[in-house]
């Protein structure tokens, strides 16, 4: 076990720098100069040692290895550097937004998995019947429909019917629970609906393989009844596919985010990424980007020990 | 000595297995998975739309009418028209040529590149394997959204940028399904025997690994188009796919759509139903195609 733990955590370091290089790269290709927007923008007004003396101001006149290195070595020290666009360290710009995103993040999981894999353990046990068949129009419905269409139809449901319009302020929890859950209700159905979906549908498909397995049959010819046969004995062998998949769709989350965000006019990580690709801020984009991967590599490292934890042929193939 | 024995087993093996024409397996199909069948017949319909919009659609869909700005849904325009008078119903026609077109283009491409290098990681290990896994890994944790956003702000919005943005993210995803396939493929006792003929590395791979991890390709490409429709939706939507005035269903809900919702609820419910309906059909079609070429799932 620990020799699987050992290789497995040493493998982030290379999938989190190849990020790191990635978007220092990216974004040093997208074409937009951050001095120039500062500076005033369009107007063609600006003199060259102006804008010179911006790109000194913001250390943009480096070599980029260096700026690389720069920027590597602050984030080993949890510096992100400042926002090139709002002048305030990036830490501070992220706490802001990070609870809401996370909290957004948080609810709509947990609504997925609550409500996801009771429904896909009805269909696959009643498959070909019309029961299964509700469960999985249900959850294809959730899958195609676009989540920032959803969230436009809920404003416009909210707002046409009952006059109502989402505070527009983040309130945490601790402070305001009563406003805080009126803010997050609709954004969190809108995000945890595609993941349930998700999350069913995969429940469903192993749960169907691992019914067909021949010590299910074993249990029905022992005479148990059909509850406990598919909870105790088919359930726990199903259930690893779909924890990898809800990390997987960590990612999906994200980008859920941005969207939900932008049209709920959230101000969480999501719509903070969009406005500073757009103003071309460096760090942030940088910083954001390295603590969605971040975050993505830990759930994902998390899964696999959950995974080496149930599974011991996974813990022992590495060490042999 | 080279292999050019033709090879018996194959065509004798072909006689014996029971003889279905194409024909056939579109009516089994039918028959055994009602559902898929649907789904496909939303497919085809949307095809029929995207190849005939110059036929069937009733207006031009760049063309704006300003006295017509907000029309209720009517005889003369059964969606309605946006706010530049322009008719919703044609817009949504002209809309799935590029929906699909987006579609097909990105799983194609994505799942293609991304089978490739699950191929070749599968089967060549050793370093080779390890330094392609750990670019699926980087892609995999590379935020998706931002990906899109930096291709879109390099190339600028065009059709083709949306493609390449919505590609980039499924060739990941392809590569580790395909690896895996890959790699139990490449165990069998088979393949070891074509290497023992003495069978070159690139005819074991076209000739034997690749015709056989052909079944999860399609799986994944099948799934795929559905999320690639709603990916271009999403970019489109964030305002960094196709530009106005491309009839492009993502786009015609975006920024104005939403504001002029309580006046017009017909322009911001309409291409949502289209985008919805489209990925449906393909999500259901290809759920099918899944469970019946899976044969762990087949009934038996």
């Amino acid at each position: 076990m620990r020799a699987y733990l050992v290789t497995r955590i040493l493998l982030i370091v290379p999938t989190l720098l190849g990020v790191a290089s990635l978007v220092f790269v990216i974004m040093r290709v997208i074409p937009g100069d951050v001095a120039l927007l500062i500076l005033g923008g369009d107007s063609g007004q600006i003199d060259r040692a102006q804008l010179a003396a911006m790109h000194h101001r913001l250390g943009l006149d480096q070599p980029l290895p260096v700026q690389f290195g720069t920027w590597l070595a602050g984030v080993l020290r949890f510096d992100f550097g400042t926002s090139l666009w709002t002048g305030r360290p990036v830490i501070e710009e992220l706490l802001i937004r990070l609870p809401l995103s996370l909290e957004l993040a948080v609810l709509a999981t947990m609504v997925a998995v609550l409500i996801s894999i009771p429904l896909g353990m009805l269909a696959a046990v009643r498959q070909d019947t019309w029961i299964d068949y509700v469960v999985r129009v249900i959850s294809i419905g959730g899958l195609a429909i676009p989540s920032f269409w959803a969230g436009i139809l809920v404003i416009l449901f909210l707002v046409v019917f009952f006059g109502w319009g989402p505070p527009l302020v983040y309130t945490p929890p601790w402070v305001d629970p009563w406003a805080n859950f009126q803010q997050m209700v609709w954004p969190v159905l809108t995000v945890g609906y595609r993941y349930a979906a998700v999350t069913s549908r995969m429940t469903r498909s192993t749960l169907l393989e691992v019914l067909r397995e021949d010590y299910i049959r074993t249990a029905w010819a022992k005479g148990l009844r059909e509850g406990e046969i598919v909870i105790r004995h088919a359930l726990k062998n199903a259930m690893l596919p779909v924890i990898t998949l809800i990390g997987t769709e960590f990612a999906f989350l994200i980008g859920g985010l941005i969207v939900t965000e932008t049209v709920f006019t959230l101000n969480g990580v999501g719509r903070f990424v969009v406005d500073a690709v757009a103003h071309r801020d460096y760090p942030v984009v940088q910083a954001l980007v390295f603590v969605i991967a971040f975050g993505f590599v830990i759930v994902n490292l998390l899964i696999d020990l959950t995974y080496a934890w149930f599974d011991p042929r996974i813990r022992y193939r590495v060490i042999r | 000595m080279s292999l050019q024995y033709p090879l018996v087993h194959e065509t004798a093996s072909a006689s014996l297995a029971p003889r279905r024409t194409a024909g056939d397996v579109v009516v089994n199909f039918i028959r055994t998975k009602p559902v898929g069948a649907g789904g496909g017949l939303i497919i085809l319909a949307m095809l029929v739309v995207a190849l005939l919009a110059n036929a069937l659609a009733p207006y031009d869909p760049y063309q704006g009418d300003y006295a017509l700005q907000f029309a209720r849904p009517s005889a003369e325009h059964w969606l309605g028209t946006d706010e530049f008078g322009r008719d919703v119903l044609t817009r949504i026609m002209y809309g799935a040529r590029i929906a699909l077109f987006v579609g097909f283009a990105a799983s194609f491409g994505g799942c293609t590149l991304g089978a490739l290098l699950g191929v070749v990681s599968a089967y060549c290990g050793g370093r080779v394997e390890l330094l392609l896994e750990r670019l699926i890994d980087i892609l995999l944790a590379f935020p998706q959204l931002i990906l899109a956003l930096a291709v879109a702000s390099v190339l600028g919005p065009a059709v083709q940028t949306v493609v390449v943005a919505v590609a980039i993210p499924i060739v990941p995803r392809a590569a580790r399904v395909v690896r895996s396939a890959a790699l139990s493929v490449k165990e069998n006792p088979y393949v070891e025997a074509v290497h023992a003929l003495g069978a070159a590395r690139r005819r074991v791979v076209l000739q034997h690994i690749i015709p056989n991890v052909m079944a999860p390709y399609i799986i994944i490409l099948t799934a795929q188009l559905g999320s690639a429709i709603l990916a271009e939706a999403a970019l489109s939507y964030l305002g960094l796919g196709t530009a106005e005035p491309t009839p492009s269903w993502g786009l015609m809900l975006s920024g104005s759509a939403a504001s002029y919702a309580e006046k017009a609820p017909w322009i911001a419910v309409f291409p949502g139903i289209a985008i919805s309906l489209g990925v449906f059909g393909f999500n259901l079609f290809g759920d099918s195609l899944r469970d019946a070429l899976d044969p762990k799932l087949r009934r038996g």
